[in-house]
């Protein structure tokens, strides 16, 4: 493990827990949501016949280092009715909510925050605080635009988190763990071995299980799609509506840390969901370390696999992004509670019935 | 019942088929044209900028009477009976100095009108369309090619032509 590694070679608790819990950040978060909105804007710009950025660096390479330096140069302004402790604490809120999921991500056998046996239901948990923070962010404003929008979000949130943990609860079921860590170990070999695919056990069950895994998968999908208020669920957001929600009032790094927290939710979502049904951070394929007996690289790999697993999906996020329109408020409830919810009980039913054969 | 699970069927079929458009535009060569680096070729007889050759122009005042909206301004001297002012490409004599000759494109409609009358095709359109201004007085050009003195200096000798033939019909008399 990473922290055992630290603590040899630092030899003090207190430097190897902090370096363990500061790497994520910069090692992965910043630069991911750099190369996420870089990401995000080319997409939309080739998926409607356009180029995107094309200016700064090579095809508009560095254009979100320019942003950043932009927005933190920005003045940072509160306005005279805000409530200005909430105001100030909500950026924070919601960011620590998004950067605290990424304690339990496996990112690969060895890097790894916090080894806990209950790392879905931590991330579960955790991840309510983006709802406070958002709440707070739209109540603090002082702005009807933002308090709708963060009425909204906390109203979608809360409808949507039951389809996803309804389908976590049948994997939860399954399995018999909570731990990411041990999700992804179970899942080693080859891509059959993914739980998508049944599991890794070779039975009548796992044959069973492949399409309500579909159906489970489909369904966790479109729901933390919406729990991260993306298009088509972006309602709270909605810029044609309300401005742009519950973020219409911040300005500069403010701004930054709302948008930091929407692209580490984006990929924390899609890491579970590749975690869960995907095999987290094993390959598809057998190694190259081991076949070439080189012990160390294996690590790398997984990373990569981590990495090119939730990148996959975060594209996927923003390929729907830019294919379907805005939901209506009734129908993105009509969605949630008419169709995933009872989708799901039956789903979680199911694979109930099949598990105990 | 029926209808629950068409919905749901209708809502997954129609998503995956709208993702196929978006996935084939995704990798359609895009419109865009990277307008500085990259310009379209203009129309054949696009009407722009407006230039005036002043080696050929002969001060006739024609372009400027021509335009609708007033934005050409001349002003000429006559010449000394000795001078040569040289021909046009034509083969037209020039016997005016062309003192001013301004063109102010804030106010030009780019309607080509002055070009037609001109005798020795010397005001024409060019393919210059970037010359905007912060100013609006930089969009005022002068195409005359004297100077500064030399169009004081070319007004004082009529005058002085003028008042000496005036002297000497005086003297005749």
């Amino acid at each position: 493990m990473m922290y055992d590694f630290l603590y040899e070679l630092t030899g003090s608790s207190i430097i190897a827990g902090t370096i363990i819990a500061l790497l994520p950040l910069f090692a992965f978060i910043l630069p991911f949501a750099l190369f996420a909105v870089l990401l995000e804007r080319k997409v939309a710009g080739h998926m409607q016949d356009r180029l995107g950025p094309m200016r700064v660096g090579y095809h508009g390479i560095l254009q979100t280092i320019a942003d950043i330096i932009k927005l933190i140069q920005k003045e940072d302004i509160i306005a005279r009715e805000n409530d200005k402790l909430f105001f100030n604490i909500a950026p924070v809120l919601t960011f620590v909510g998004s950067y605290a999921a990424f304690a339990v991500i496996p990112f690969s056998s060895i890097f790894l925050g916090a080894k806990i046996d209950l790392g879905i239901f931590y991330i579960i948990a955790v991840t309510g605080l983006v709802v406070a923070g958002i709440l707070m962010a739209g109540w603090a404003s002082n702005n009807k635009y933002s308090l709708l929008g963060a009425m909204r979000s906390a109203s979608q949130i809360i409808s949507y988190e039951i389809p996803t943990i309804l389908v976590v609860l049948s994997i939860v079921m399954m399995t018999g763990t909570m731990s990411l860590f041990d999700l992804s170990e179970n899942q080693t070999g080859s891509f059959w071995n993914w739980y998508i695919f049944g599991g890794p056990s070779i039975s009548i069950q796992k044959f069973l299980l492949i399409p309500f895994m579909f159906i489970g998968f489909i369904i966790i999908y479109i729901s933390t799609l919406a729990e991260v208020n993306r298009t088509p669920f972006d309602i709270p957001e909605a810029e044609s509506e309300l401005v742009s929600g519950y973020h219409t009032e911040y300005s500069g790094m403010k701004f930054a840390m709302f948008f930091l927290a929407e692209y580490a939710n984006m990929f924390a979502v899609s890491a579970i969901v590749a975690t869960m049904f995907f095999g987290g951070y094993q390959s598809p394929f057998g190694y190259l370390g081991n076949s070439l007996n080189l012990v160390w690289l294996i690590p790398i790999e997984q990373f990569f696999w981590f990495i090119f697993k939730g990148i996959f999906f975060v594209f996927v996020q923003m390929w729907l992004r830019w294919t379907l329109p805005r939901l209506r408020v009734d129908q993105l409830m009509a969605a949630s509670w008419k169709y995933l919810i009872p989708i799901a009980f039956v789903n979680l039913l199911i694979i109930g019935f099949i598990t105990l054969i | 019942m029926k209808e629950y699970f068409n919905n749901i069927f209708t809502a997954l079929f129609t998503i995956f088929v709208g993702m196929k458009v978006t996935l084939r535009h995704l990798f359609t060569p895009s419109v865009t044209i990277q307008y500085p680096d990259v310009k379209l070729p203009l129309p054949e007889r696009e009407r722009n900028r407006l230039y005036v050759n002043m080696d050929d122009c002969i001060g006739c005042d024609q372009c400027a009477r021509a335009c609708p909206v007033n934005c050409i301004e001349i002003e000429t001297v006559k010449s000394l009976p000795g001078e040569d002012l040289g021909k046009t490409s034509n083969g037209k004599k020039k016997a005016l100095w062309v003192t001013k000759f301004t063109i102010d494109f804030a106010k030009c409609c780019y309607c080509q009108l002055c070009v037609f009358p001109c005798p020795t095709e010397c005001i024409y359109m060019t393919d210059v369309y970037e010359f905007s201004e912060y100013d609006r007085n930089n969009l005022i050009y002068d195409f005359a090619t004297l100077t500064t003195e030399e169009r004081i200096q070319k007004l004082e000798n009529l005058d002085k032509h003028y008042h000496e033939r005036e002297t000497k019909k005086l003297g005749r008399i």
